[in-house]
Formats: C-alpha cells, structure tokens, sequence
C-alpha cells in the first residue's frame, strides 16, 4: 500500500560561501535599530508529496531531488523533513 | 574529432524558454563570420551535425530555482553533455555558462553578484591562457573589451579546484581594468580571483560569462568578440600547425 508523505525542504547557502543577500538584510536590521542580529542567511523553502511503500522509501525518493535538482551541492546545503499526510 | 579546411563550420545554437542571446550568437556565427549556424530547440534530441554547440546567454526557465538549473535536464542535454564527452567543443555564455556548471561539465557555481546588481556594461578581460581552441586568435595577457549582462556571474569554486584550474591553465580570462591589471575594482561581480571564464580539463568545453556574440559587429563599436568566435573556427582549420593546439586535441576523448 502506497502512503502519501509531505515533504519539506529548506535550501540555504552554504556556510563558507558569503550570502551578499543575508548581509544586505543584516545591514537592514541594524538601520531598523534593532541590536544583536547577524549571521542572516537567505534560503529557500519547497514542500511537495511524495509516494512511498514507507517512510524511509519516501525519504528516499525525496532526499534523490534534493541532491540532484533542489540544491547544488557545490553551493548549498538542505535540510530534509518528510512527514505522513 | 573532425578536421576540415574546405567547409564552413557549423555551430549549433541551443534554444530554451527564456534564452534571448540566441540570435546574436546565430547572427555573430553566421552572418558576421560567414559560417553556418543552425538553431537547436531544447526539446529536441538532434544536434544537426553541429561542430560547435552554443549554450546561449538569457534566462532559460526564468531562472527558477537556480540559473540553469531547470535548463540542464531539458532533453537536448543528454545529447549535448554526450556529445561533450566525446570531445565536442560546447560553449556555454552568460546563462550557457550557468548551465554548463549545473549540469556538471565545468566546474565551480554562479552565484548572486556580491553588489546584488544587476551588471550590464563593458568590461576588460585578460586573456590567460592563449592557447585554447576558444582562444588561440589572441595574444596571452592581451585585454579585449566585451560586454557583460548578468545578476548571478560571481564564480566560485573550493581552494582545491581553483589551485588545478590554475595549475592546468584551465582560467582562460580575468577581469581587468584596461591596463590589465586585475583590481577588485575592475571585478563587476565579485568572482573569485577576478575568474571571467574557464574551460574543462579536456580543453573542449568552454564557459564565459561576457558575451562576445554581442561584440562581433562594427556597428556595435567594440569588435574583440571576433577573436573568440575566429579562435574557434581556427581551431578546426589548422590542427596540426600550431603545437600547443595538438595537445588539446588529442585531449578530446
């Protein structure tokens, strides 16, 4: 029996490669007068459904189009949730 | 690979969604430098014989997700990254370029440009490495004005793919200002080590991010584009005359 499962995805830069979009928003946070704010990280969040006989073929499945499609390894790093629905 | 002297080179110009140097690149080839060009629909799986792919500049997909990211499993890739292997000369500009590194034949990525612009102006490049099928028309150090037009040129790359780009003279232009000197100001976008271009180890695929298709017309003022697109229909004219150029050759698979 396939069980549906929601898969959510966060994809930053790495840690080593400058943000200049974080830090254009750091800089915005100090103008906005509020202290102790830094370390700004722009990313993306995706969520899709995925299929899978269990969780851990859903996981899979999901963690195949991080790697390959949602994040560049060369650049990013992902974080990977996967949940039944 | 094919060697000829008596034929016209054909280039073939691959068309996403969203690309828009398309047909300088087409116009530059053909028109400007008298060869065929012939133009290639993502969706198709037939390179018409071309000698030469062209990944054009633009903004395949509307650059979701990532720049190129979409634009590299689009079905004429498969052909295009095989032919690739086999030694084919690709040349990927601005966007192409963008799609050459996602798909994985050039190394390093592209990311936003450390202004956060925009960037659309000429700029001086450095030719680092003369003796390239991309770039053997030029003198080594000398500096060509081209444009560049892109948001997401700033190169990057680990300490140890820089250190063999370096080594095996795989960086083929710098950034400069016109005396060639390579400042952080003559930088438009914040790439590392002022890097404009590469090319694989194999010396066949080839990325740049400013666009020489759109300095190859008189009317247009700046002409150093020609040397590029000369460079590269020299490189199937006369092989075996200039030794450097035997080496990359035999590199082709």
């Amino acid at each position: 029996m396939l069980q549906v499962f929601l898969a959510k995805v966060h994809v930053t830069l790495r840690k080593s490669i400058l943000d200049p979009q974080g830090k254009a928003v750091e800089h915005a946070v100090a103008t906005l007068g509020v202290v102790g704010v830094d370390e700004v990280r722009i990313g993306k969040y995706i969520e899709f459904r995925v299929d899978g006989k269990s969780e851990q073929e859903a996981r899979e499945a999901a963690e195949q189009v991080c790697r390959k499609l949602l994040a560049n390894p060369v650049m990013e790093d992902f974080s990977l949730v996967v949940e039944p629905q | 690979m094919k060697e000829m002297t008596d034929r016209n080179i054909r280039f073939g110009v691959v068309v996403f969604p969203g690309s828009n140097c398309d047909h300088d690149a087409h116009h530059a080839a053909g028109a400007l430098l008298g060869q065929s060009a012939e133009f290639l629909w993502h969706k198709d799986h037939d390179l018409k014989n071309s000698d030469v792919i062209i990944l054009p500049g633009g903004f395949s997909f509307g650059d979701y997700l990532r720049s190129g990211a979409i634009a590299r499993f689009s079905p004429i890739m498969k052909e295009v990254i095989r032919f690739a292997q086999d030694g084919g000369v690709v040349i990927g500009i601005c966007n192409g370029f963008q799609v050459l590194v996602e798909a994985g034949l050039l190394p390093g990525a592209l990311i936003r440009n450390s202004s956060l612009r925009f960037v659309c102006r000429f700029v001086h490049l450095r030719v680092e490495n003369g003796a390239t099928r991309l770039t053997n028309r030029c003198k080594q150090g000398e500096v060509l004005t081209i444009p560049v037009a892109h948001g997401e040129g700033n190169y990057r790359t680990d300490p140890e793919t820089h250190r063999r780009l370096e080594e095996n003279g795989q960086i083929l232009f710098r950034y400069c200002d016109k005396q060639g000197r390579t400042t952080p100001e003559a930088n438009p976008n914040g790439s590392l080590d002022n890097i404009a271009g590469i090319m694989n180890e194999e010396g066949n695929v080839f990325g740049m991010m400013p666009h020489p298709e759109r300095a190859c017309d008189p009317l247009l003022r700046y002409t150093d584009g020609r040397k590029i697109f000369e460079s590269i229909i020299n490189s199937f004219v006369r092989p075996a005359t200039e030794p450097e150029l035997v080496s990359i050759h035999n590199g082709g698979r």
